[in-house]
């Protein structure tokens, strides 16, 4: 508990205050004196409220496409698999854990690219790639974090006995009634779960959009630019809070939902 | 009077396992039905393939004059009380039991109406706006069969609705399930494996046994008249006696069974006609409340189960005849033949 303590919160809780400390501009260092100057800039500079309503709505997006493509993969890894099947596609799903996020956000670069596959295949359409930007960011993003979306929803479903569903038929509930009716309602804590993780995760992401987000930015580049090309630790700290703060109004909604105990 | 159900043929086949084996049933409309038999004797599946929710291997199933066969579950008028009862526990109490009018499009007001209407059949008024998890398992129960009752099927199934029950709520339940299938008049198709529990409710019982059907019958014949020694083992106990043993002490070829209260202990051999005895040796005296059990050694070899009622201070004498020599004595009309090599000559027909 200590060590969580300590390695945990303490970093966090430095991360505030470093927040709440402001840069000399010629000098480079860092003076400790209390200061809201961070916050200001972040609320009133134009580009940086653009950056936060953007990051959020992404990482927004991000949660409601993986949702959309997780719920039908996990009710039928839950529901309709043989036991067998099961556990290949859970295999299936956790094996992008296992390669590097570098390499698949690259491989969702050489995809997208002007020539690569997803251009070649939309190309007798008459449609192209989206080309690098922020659906490119959206794509990647959502491929990144789909396995920590399917994967709860999946174990929620599991949970929620077959009767029922049977129930539901019996009472004269057809696949879609009782889909929208049982089957939702029901891995919907499952589903918040995973939004948590799919949201949190999104809201912090900076590799992906340096790799297919062209000129997009994101809060997390302001962080990593502020941390390390411009040396200006307070505002990259100040910056670092918004994810924080958004995540913490999300958990509190979340909680009310029941979805923590999914987790 | 019509039928609610029939089927002809029916087979389900898991595999290699034969869980439902060329059935044929008829049940009446209005009857309150049990399928008695052991785990894996293919009464519940019976049941699912009734409601829809198992495709048989071959057969057909019929609900009044309609094939509902390759039905979906949700288009056919039959509902199911589930044995885990099933409710949703996302939703409120009324919202259980009116999912079945909603998903029907019935409008709101004739939807409370039904629900509350519903809810006071099973004794749940007051209880619409609980939550699922606030209920007790009986409660759950009643919730389980307002849902279902609540759309008025023309036959309800009910899969072992009592199992999770304790004894004595179970008893209570028993009586009352009875008392809300006379009340709605709906025809009750009910699964259990407890003898009991069927004998106390049903107008007619089939019983199982390894996907066929060894039996169907009201309740006194089957208790009275067991076809077979599975039916006469499982519906109640009994004694069979068979082979050598009948035809020493009977003197006739062929298998019988007689309950054990139909067999009483007495120090000497009577000589009325009609009343076979055998002497043997009480090996153990059980006491079980209402009745005393002892377990007899007959000379003749088998062993025996001879059950009263302890209707009088007799105990005292019926315990301490443990390892003393008695005569068991029994009606000669109280024997069930299961059928015997040579029918003329057997008992039964002094009977029948």
């Amino acid at each position: 508990m200590l060590w969580l303590g300590v390695a945990y919160l303490g970093a966090l809780a430095a991360l505030l205050i470093t927040s709440l400390w402001t840069q000399d501009d010629f000098t480079g260092t860092i003076q400790r004196a209390w200061t809201l100057e961070n916050f200001r800039t972040l609320f009133t500079v134009e580009v940086y409220r653009t950056i936060t309503v953007r990051t959020i709505a992404i990482a927004a997006l991000v949660t409601v496409v993986d949702v959309v493509l997780a719920f039908p993969i996990a009710l039928y890894m839950a529901k309709v698999a043989s036991p067998r099947l099961q556990r290949l596609l859970v295999i299936a799903v956790l094996m992008p854990l296992w390669a590097s996020y570098l390499v698949k956000a690259y491989a969702w670069r050489g995809m997208l690219s002007a020539d690569g596959p997803i251009a070649w295949i939309a190309s007798p359409f008459g449609l192209g790639t989206p080309g690098y930007g922020l659906v490119a960011t959206t794509i990647t993003l959502a491929y990144l974090w789909l396995p920590y979306m399917i994967l709860p929803v999946y174990a929620g479903l599991e949970r929620v006995p077959d009767s029922l569903f049977e129930a539901s038929a019996d009472l004269g509930g057809g696949a879609w009634t009782t889909i929208r009716r049982v089957v939702v309602p029901m891995a919907f804590p499952a589903i918040v779960a995973g939004s948590i993780f799919t949201f949190s995760l999104s809201m912090g992401d900076y590799i992906a959009v340096k790799i297919v987000g062209g000129t997009g930015q994101l809060l997390g580049n302001v962080v990593y630019d502020n941390s390390s090309t411009a040396n200006n630790l307070p505002f990259a700290a100040a910056v670092a809070t918004v994810p924080i703060v958004v995540m913490l109004g999300y958990l509190a909604a979340a909680r009310r939902t029941g979805a923590l105990e999914n987790l | 009077m019509s039928t609610a159900i029939s089927v002809r043929g029916l087979s389900k086949h898991f595999g290699d396992v034969r869980a439902v084996d060329d059935l044929d049933l008829d049940i009446a409309d209005g009857e309150f039905f049990s399928m008695l038999g052991p785990s894996g004797s293919g009464k519940t599946t019976v049941l699912r393939l009734i409601a829809g929710f198992e495709e048989p291997t071959a057969g057909r199933i019929l609900l009044g004059e309609e094939d509902v066969t390759r039905r979906p579950p949700f288009a056919r008028d039959v509902n199911t009380v589930f044995q885990d009862y099933a409710i949703f526990p996302h939703m409120s109490v009324r919202q259980n039991v009116e999912y079945g009018l909603r998903v029907k499009k019935v409008g709101k007001a004739e939807r409370r109406r039904r629900a509350e209407e519903a809810l006071a059949t099973v004794r749940l008024e007051g209880y619409a706006d609980r939550r699922p998890h606030q209920l007790s398992g009986g409660q759950r129960q009643r919730v389980a069969l307002a849902r279902a009752l609540v759309n008025r099927p023309q036959v309800l199934l009910l899969d072992e609705p009592l199992g999770a029950l304790d004894l004595q709520l179970r008893r209570e339940m028993q009586i009352e399930l009875k008392e809300i299938q006379r009340e709605v008049g709906i025809t009750f198709v009910f699964v259990t494996h407890d003898q009991e529990e069927a004998l106390t409710m049903s107008d007619r019982i089939a019983v199982f046994n390894e996907g066929r059907i060894e039996q169907l019958a009201t309740p006194v014949e089957l208790y009275d008249r067991p076809a077979s020694a599975f039916v006469a083992g499982f519906v109640g106990s009994s004694n069979l006696l068979q082979g050598e043993a009948a035809r020493d002490l009977l003197g006739v070829e062929g298998s019988f069974v007689i309950r054990p209260e139909k067999l009483q202990l007495v120090s000497e051999a009577p000589t009325e006609s009609g009343r076979l005895s055998a002497p043997g040796v009480v090996r153990e005296v059980v006491y079980l409340g209402a009745s005393t059990t002892s377990v007899v050694e007959l000379d003749a070899g088998p062993t025996v189960t001879v059950s009263h009622q302890n209707t009088d201070t007799s105990i005292d004498a019926a315990l301490e005849r443990r390892d003393q020599r008695v005569v068991v004595t029994w009606r000669r009309d109280h024997l069930v033949s299961l059928g015997s090599p040579d029918p003329a000559a057997s008992p039964e027909e002094e009977t029948a």
